[in-house]
């Protein structure tokens, strides 16, 4: 056991970390190239290692909390339980890799000290998410990522990024403001409460069922923006016009995760997905899910752009999320769950990849890929691992979550869903495998010979943050019964929620 | 008369002896005289800020003439509230004032004593108790603040302060007109008259009116944009944190203190002026090719919210537009030093000048992003915290109404905020380079970001303010 002020502070130090390190970033000034890559590296490793630490006393059985009166009734709790430390991983082991990738990519280019400083900042935002241990910070994190994420979105300063970054905040701020009224709204009701396994709402519902029933749709409409839910999804292949390594924090971890696991403490910690049964709002939390998962492998099947066939793959996969929680029931929740973490390392790996592809040769549009296989077999391959763990082949981690989201369907008595992610798998395999064929197969194409002009120091780390998150997507689906694997994690937390 | 009621005096009256000090002093000297008095008084507020939360309120009555027929004051916690806000955006002009008003600048022999009759004047109008002497505090911070705008050189400067001087004038004697119908109604001038059932409507009526014009309450500020976005920055600064909000503080004084029952139907129309100044507002601050007028119909947006308090009516909302006065101040004040000192350096503020800006003034556009967050109300920050308390004042009454447009105001706040900012990231390249003059001093950038930061802080740690303000208002039902 540790001391219990530690309890107290662990969780706000995980998010000040790089707050911290935002502020030295930004003070330091464009110059000092150095300082910013250490204070960047450094930072990255202590929040790892606070993570892990958390988490490991989690595992034993410790409770983290940290509480802070705002206004009379209103509270900023921090806290760790085993979600927490899902997604806080998550983020603290993906911020590590793609600030290496993140230094390498913008190696030369201007601005890189606003770059970093709000990088962090994003980081501080998603691990306030993360922690949150009421709506009040959740919500209050969560606008934050909003406010870091945007001078990301427009970091180019071009006429196109500024239009993505003015679509991004326009539907950010107006989910934002969604989720404000029903956040009033939930206050006046239920008070100040705490996340709770199986939710606080139940002894409400018999007198406020219908304001029960709006607030979840307003809620979910408020986190759905970010999780890419469609119709709410028009801002996500808008944002491509940022940076490779911010589309990658952008899709992997912070922004359309944060909406993800928004829905997720929504419906596990605050209604309890009995109530949301209850009020009939279970069925069509599924046909969204549902929907969004096949009108946006629909979508990412016409674009012929990479990062924009990509952006609309990830609306489809987040919304895998979305489903297992809705179906509910030990399997397809931690299916659900664990999607979490796979799509992110998948997801990571897939931009990390067309970041280098773009930076190195110019590839932008999927028909510039051909042969590309041979002059970058690493990249390549680390691409294809990705996208095969995508379409969900064994025994990669796309698979692991795919396998319990259907059987979880199974069992849960719903073979439409079952249809959902049959046609989902198939559409996956129609968008990636072409891409993969035009990577090994077809004959090189003019950009496969470019001449690339990037350093070999900055190039090898770029390849090394690729390759490295393919790993994981190789190792974590082959070792996936190991006891600290995130498929035992989530099964541990599935099984606090569906005994 | 208790110490505290003592140190009234002091709050009122060393910004006067100040200003008559700097007159007597050579040129030179005199921007020193104010550095100490503008220091001085602030300090009066520490131990003032102690009585209050001890006692409520502090009054003082001169000459042992006890209301209605001596002439009273009194530090509440809402005027206490204002005069931080005045004395923190006081304190953070100084450095500006001194760079801009620099001896061998011709136009800095009259500011600096006129600056210190402002002072006067604000002070004496949140503590006036009596109805009269509130019209002469208000006459005194008219006349001095139309002096300050005129400062500027330029014709834009003058026509805006003349403007200004015949709308405000118009208010008084509107004001005037209603303190007149009281007076022989009750024979009492004083603000809180228990011994009437009713006010008549006409007088409070009248009453009102002024003070919108004086407070700049939409559709009666028309006086504003111009005046604030052509006045020296220290001076906008100043004007835009707390003249407005003094007038505004008698506005609730009369109607929660002077008319004992006003109408529900008017207090409801005025919610609705406000809700239409909030967006009227917000949509003007958005089509500006200027930056300070960007800054200036912000305000005109922001005043909307704190009419929302008259149709809500409660402690809650009380509280609220409280904190709001509080952080809006310090949010405005923190952006036209911060504008002031971009006029410097690029000399312009129209916003086709602001592209690359954050590069080459990173404190200034930083600030910028602050207060413009406080503005639209995101947590953490301020603007959240005095946002919450209405929006929880608006569900408890079931004012859905008033919810959904304060909900919906930070959308429209967001709108011209970012588009200020998106301009300041664009490339500079991209647009012509213009020319560009010496910096000013660091210090002036800090004061500014102080200020914007603590109006982001404030509202991580607001339990003083609101337990100030928890005392609420007579007539405000606790």
């Amino acid at each position: 056991m540790i001391a219990p002020w530690t309890t107290q502070i662990l969780p706000p130090a995980v998010v000040l970390v790089s707050t911290l390190a935002a502020i030295v970033i930004f003070v330091a000034g464009e110059a000092r190239q150095r300082l910013r890559i250490w204070v960047n590296l450094t930072a990255a490793m202590i929040k790892l290692l606070l993570v892990v630490w958390i988490g490991l006393e989690v595992l034993a059985g410790t409770t983290f909390m940290f509480r802070f009166e705002l206004l009379p009734g209103l509270e900023l709790i921090l806290h760790a339980d085993a979600l927490s430390i899902l997604f806080a991983s998550l983020s603290a082991v993906l911020w590590l890799v793609t600030t290496i990738y993140a230094i390498a990519y913008l190696e030369h280019s201007p601005n890189r000290a606003r770059f970093f400083g709000f990088f962090s900042l994003c980081v501080s935002a998603t691990m306030g998410i993360a922690m949150a241990g009421n709506l009040l910070t959740l919500f209050l994190f969560y606008e934050l990522l909003t406010l870091t994420t945007w001078p990301l979105v427009v970091h180019n300063g071009t006429p196109e990024a500024l239009a993505a970054g003015r679509s991004y905040l326009r539907y950010t701020l107006t989910g934002g403001v969604v989720l404000l009224t029903a956040l009033v709204w939930l206050y006046g009701l239920a008070g100040n409460a705490v996340f709770t396994p199986g939710g606080f709402l139940a002894p409400l519902a018999a007198e406020n069922s219908a304001a029960l029933t709006l607030i979840f749709a307003m809620l979910v409409a408020g986190f759905g923006v970010k999780a890419g839910l469609i119709p709410l999804h028009g801002w996500l292949p808008k944002a491509m016009v940022a940076p490779a390594p911010v589309s990658a924090l952008l899709h992997a971890v912070a922004v359309v995760k944060a909406g993800a696991f928004g829905i997720i403490r929504t419906v596990e910690d605050v209604y309890g997905l009995d109530l949301v049964a209850e009020l009939g709002m279970r069925l069509p939390l599924i046909t969204v899910a549902s929907w969004t998962i096949v009108i946006g492998s629909l979508l990412a099947l016409r674009e012929h752009h990479l990062k924009r066939r990509l952006a609309y793959s990830t609306v489809s996969q987040v919304s895998y999320i979305v489903l297992g929680i809705a179906v509910g029931g030990l399997l397809a929740t931690s299916g659900g769950m664990v999607h979490l973490v796979h799509q992110g390392l998948m997801k990571i790996t897939l931009f990390f990849c067309a970041g280098i592809f773009g930076l190195l040769l110019g590839v932008s549009r999927i028909d510039q890929l051909d042969g590309l296989g041979r002059r970058m077999p690493w990249v390549s391959g680390a691409f294809t691992v990705a996208a095969l763990g995508m379409i969900g082949l064994p025994p990669l981690v796309g698979f692991i979550s795919k396998w319990y989201l259907a059987s979880g369907a199974l069992a849960a008595g719903m073979p439409l869903v079952l249809a959902v992610l049959i046609t989902s798998a198939l559409l996956n395999a129609a968008y990636f495998l072409p891409l993969i064929r035009r990577l090994w197969l077809n004959p090189p194409g003019r950009l496969a010979e470019a001449p690339i002009e990037i350093g070999p120091l900055p190039r090898l780390a770029l390849m090394f943050s690729a390759v490295s998150t393919a790993a994981l997507v190789v190792a974590l689906g082959v070792l996936a019964a190991h006891p600290l694997s995130p498929l035992n994690w989530v099964v541990k937390i599935a099984q606090g929620y569906s005994p | 008369m208790t110490p505290a009621a003592q140190l009234l005096i002091g709050v009122v009256f060393v910004p006067l002896l100040t200003a008559l000090v700097a007159v007597l002093l050579p040129p030179r000297r005199r921007r020193w005289a104010v550095l100490l008095g503008g220091l001085a008084w602030p300090c009066l507020l520490v131990p003032l800020s102690l009585a209050v939360a001890r006692e409520g309120t502090v009054t003082m009555v001169f000459g042992g003439w006890t209301p209605p027929l001596g002439i009273g004051w009194r530090l509440d916690a809402l005027a206490l509230v204002v005069l931080w806000v005045h004395a923190l955006a006081g304190i953070a002009a100084l450095p500006s004032a001194w760079q801009r008003f620099d001896p061998d600048v011709p136009e800095s022999g009259p500011f600096w004593s006129l600056w210190m009759i402002l002072a006067t004047g604000i002070n004496l109008a949140l503590l006036a108790a009596d109805l009269f002497n509130l019209y002469v505090a208000l006459e005194l911070t008219t006349l001095a603040a139309v002096a300050l705008i005129a400062t500027d050189d330029g014709i834009a400067a003058l026509a805006a302060a003349m403007r200004y001087l015949l709308l405000a004038v118009l208010g008084s004697l509107l004001y005037v007109l209603g303190v007149g119908l009281v007076y022989a109604q009750t024979g009492s001038l004083a603000m809180q008259q228990p011994g009437i059932d009713e006010l008549n409507n006409v007088a409070l009526v009248l009453m009102l009116t002024g003070l919108m014009v004086k407070a700049a309450i939409f559709p009666l500020h028309v006086w504003l944009p111009h005046a604030y976005s052509n006045a020296p920055g220290p001076v906008a600064a100043i004007m835009a944190a707390v003249v407005g909000k003094a007038a505004l503080v008698a506005f609730w004084r009369i109607w929660f203190e002077t008319a004992v029952a006003p109408p529900a139907l008017l207090a409801d129309f005025l919610g609705l002026v406000g809700a239409a100044a909030i967006v009227y507002g917000a949509i003007a601050a958005y089509l500006q090719p200027r930056l300070k007028m960007v800054i200036a119909y912000s305000s005109v947006s922001q005043f909307g919210f704190l009419l929302l308090l008259l149709p809500l009516a409660s402690q809650q909302a009380f509280q609220g537009a409280g904190f709001h006065v509080l952080t809006h101040g310090l949010a405005k004040a923190s952006m036209f030093l911060a504008a002031a000192n971009i006029v410097t350096v690029l000399g312009s503020d129209s916003i086709r000048h602001l592209p690359g800006l954050d590069k080459r003034m990173p404190l200034e556009a930083f600030t910028l992003a602050l207060a413009g967050v406080t503005l639209i109300g995101l947590p953490p920050s301020g603007g959240f915290t005095g946002k919450w308390m209405l929006l929880s004042a608006a569900w408890e009454a079931g004012g859905w109404f008033w919810l959904v447009l304060i909900v919906a105001s930070g959308l429209m706040s967001a709108a011209y905020v970012f588009r200020i900012l998106a301009l300041t990231c664009f490339h500079p390249a991209r647009r012509a380079v213009h020319q560009l003059h010496p910096r000013p001093p660091g210090i002036t950038s800090l004061a500014a970001l102080i200020l914007a930061l603590l109006a982001v802080v404030i509202g991580l740690y607001p339990h003083p303010v609101l337990d100030l303000l928890g005392a609420g208002m007579p007539g405000i039902s606790p």
